[in-house]
């Protein structure tokens, strides 16, 4: 089970031929309180980059940006009644999505966890 | 106590009063009420009003007379006006003070503009009158036309719109039909990253793809990423000059120029025209399509559910495309042109009457009262105003790009960083201070924006005591006392709300407590 990490602050954790997606710890900071998560439905397919999700805080609305590409097969309902899960435990409980991984070649153009602490650490 | 100028004001000194411990019987605080909601003053049990039973009456609705209560609050005719007299005094508006709300232009709206408007042979009129009865009406309606054209530099112009961002509908509609009389079928548009939300919003309701362009670290368009971003399928692009950092984008030309080159159109987002009317002409940026906020730049009321208007110029190679009516004039007078002659190529009607004619009448006498040279005024004063508050705080808060600005200036929260204090409580604590806060996390390119815009109505004097107040919660700030942030506004009718929870779990139904 490895974590990967996107310049868009999403992380995939991949187990198997599939992998679970959801914002960073860094990202939920961030965006302040979130009021509201729209996931994607089960059975889509998106390309690495699409548009996936949405998250409403307070502050603003933003995408959520496929870090690979494959067809969606679990969606985390929790987060419809209770969007504070992923400023809670953004990592885990929060987690937005399953997806199959179609090619898994594009994990290697994700940061492994050191790496996207470095890259944070470069934003501050 | 002593007032602003240092005159003595009051008796009694308020800091030796107890504060949290002074709890009135009523919740009022002195001549501040405590305001209920209408439910909670009056009662669905009762009436305001008696009418008399009607005798010998005949229900004709069949079976479909309503049996349940309807559920209104009876009030009679003071408590209904008292209480919205009360809410009204707790609204902050531009007549009651400096409201600096960046990407707004909240300015004065001069009570000639309302004298005007009030005039019986334009407030009282209908859109169904005859025209021979209300020449004068479409003669005003022609002559801000002819203005805005001249003023824009462009040929053509839709007056229908009623707000921004139904102007920008327009602008995206007409491209459309451009783009369908050519036969193509484009699926992308173009917007900055510090867009305005309504630019992604528009495009995506016209059936367009949004692809996002990032800004430079100077805040402008990042010029080469616009240009590595245009191919056969982007079908526009929406800019807004100057951008909502504040700044001028001094490449318009030259991505007016790449739009056009690979057969595209540029939409420019006019919100904020005020900072260049009288001095540059859109149409020579190469603009094929702009919105023009009357309630911005020429200072008809904002908002409060007022009605809007957003005319939408057009260039020659969109003219055929503006929407139904329009007013020509002849030897005979002026006529409405409403419907579609065979053969147009309208995109057709946006709006079931002419557009807002209150707001085009306003406009047109902040136009005629101003002058070509008072107009230009308008963007030097808008400009000069933002400049001075920006070199006023720079030392004091973060500006993100550096000067000089256009009618806004932008700053971000790296002044409070390590404070414990957010943009959020910042904000609030100018509540406390007597003012409306500036915009706040917007744009979305720099961290925990707040886009101040004073426009061209204050004074230097109203200026000055602005300025004192952000620097004196600056100082405050970083003398570490959190306190007076985090729990603010203090001295409003209502304390902090608790926003996520009213985003969250919004209560939009009274219910009558068990």
């Amino acid at each position: 089970m490895t974590t990967y990490y996107s310049e868009e602050h999403e992380w995939i954790t991949v187990e198997g031929d599939s992998g679970t997606v959801g914002i960073t710890d860094y990202a939920q900071n961030a965006l302040g309180d979130i009021v509201f998560v729209e996931v994607p439905e089960v059975g889509n397919s998106y390309d690495k980059g699409d548009e996936i999700a949405v998250v409403e805080s307070v502050k603003a609305a933003s995408e959520i940006y496929a870090p690979i590409s494959g067809e969606v097969i679990a969606v985390n309902d929790a987060l419809e009644d209770e969007p504070a899960l992923v400023n809670a435990q953004a990592e885990t409980d929060g987690w937005f999505y399953k997806v199959t991984i179609s090619d898994a070649d594009e994990l290697k153009e994700l940061m492994d966890a050191d790496g996207y602490k470095a890259f944070t650490a470069g934003l501050e | 106590m002593l007032n602003k100028q240092g005159r003595q004001t009051d008796i009694v000194n308020l800091t030796e009063l107890p504060q949290d411990s002074f709890a009135t019987h009523s919740g009022n605080r002195g001549l501040e009420q405590d305001e209920l909601l209408i439910y909670e003053i009056g009662d669905t049990e009762r009436t305001g009003v008696d009418l008399e039973e009607v005798e010998n009456f005949e229900n004709r609705l069949g079976g479909i007379t309503r049996e349940d209560k309807i559920g209104l609050a009876g009030l009679s005719e003071p408590e209904t006006m008292r209480h919205y007299t009360r809410l009204s005094r707790m609204n902050y508006a531009i007549d009651m003070g400096l409201y600096p709300l960046g990407s707004c232009t909240m300015k004065h709206n001069p009570r000639i503009n309302e004298k005007v408007a009030r005039l019986p042979g334009l407030a009282d009129i209908h859109p169904l009158q005859p025209m021979s009865t209300v020449q004068g009406a479409l003669e005003a309606m022609d002559k801000l036309a002819h203005w805005l054209k001249t003023l824009t530099g462009m040929p053509a112009i839709a007056m229908s719109p009623k707000a921004g961002a139904h102007g920008e509908l327009c602008g995206l509609m007409a491209i459309r039909a451009a783009l369908d009389k050519r036969g193509e079928n484009r699926s992308i548009v173009l917007a900055p990253e510090s867009a305005h939300g309504t630019n992604p919003a528009t495009a995506t309701l016209c059936g367009y793809k949004v692809k996002s362009i990032p800004a430079t670290e100077n805040g402008h368009v990042d010029l080469e990423a616009l240009k590595e971003a245009l191919g056969p399928d982007v079908a526009a692009i929406m800019l807004t000059n100057p951008n909502t950092c504040g700044l001028f984008e001094r490449d318009v030309i030259e991505i007016a120029d790449a739009v056009h080159d690979i057969g595209g159109y540029f939409y420019c987002d006019g919100a904020n025209f005020n900072a260049i009317v009288g001095k540059v002409r859109p149409g020579d940026l190469g603009v094929d399509a702009m919105h023009i906020n009357l309630h911005k730049t020429f200072s008809t009321p904002h908002g409060g559910g007022g009605p809007g208007a957003g005319p939408v110029v057009l260039s020659e190679a969109l003219a055929p495309f503006a929407p139904v009516p329009y007013v020509v004039h002849s030897k005979q007078g002026f006529a409405l042109v409403e419907h579609m002659e065979d053969g147009s190529d309208s995109f057709g009607r946006m709006t079931a009457f002419h557009g807002q004619m209150g707001m085009n009448i306003r406009a047109l006498a902040f136009m005629m009262s101003h002058g070509s040279d008072g107009l230009a005024r308008v963007a030097e004063d808008s400009v000069l105003n933002a400049n001075y508050v920006m070199a006023s705080l720079q030392d004091d808060m973060t500006v993100s790009y550096p000067g000089p600005c256009m009618h806004e200036c932008l700053f971000d929260d790296r002044f409070l960083n390590g404070s414990g204090i957010a943009t959020l409580d910042f904000a609030k604590a100018m509540i406390d201070e007597g003012y409306h806060p500036m915009t706040m996390y917007f744009p979305l390119v720099v961290h925990g924006a707040m886009l101040i815009e004073p426009t061209e109505s204050e004074s230097k004097q109203s200026l000055d005591q602005f300025i004192g107040s952000l620097r004196h919660l600056v100082a405050e700030a970083k003398a570490g006392n959190t306190e007076l942030f985090s729990g603010a506004p203090y001295l409003a009718p209502l304390r902090r709300l608790d926003e996520t929870l009213a985003a969250r779990k919004p209560v939009l139904r009274w219910t009558k407590p068990e």
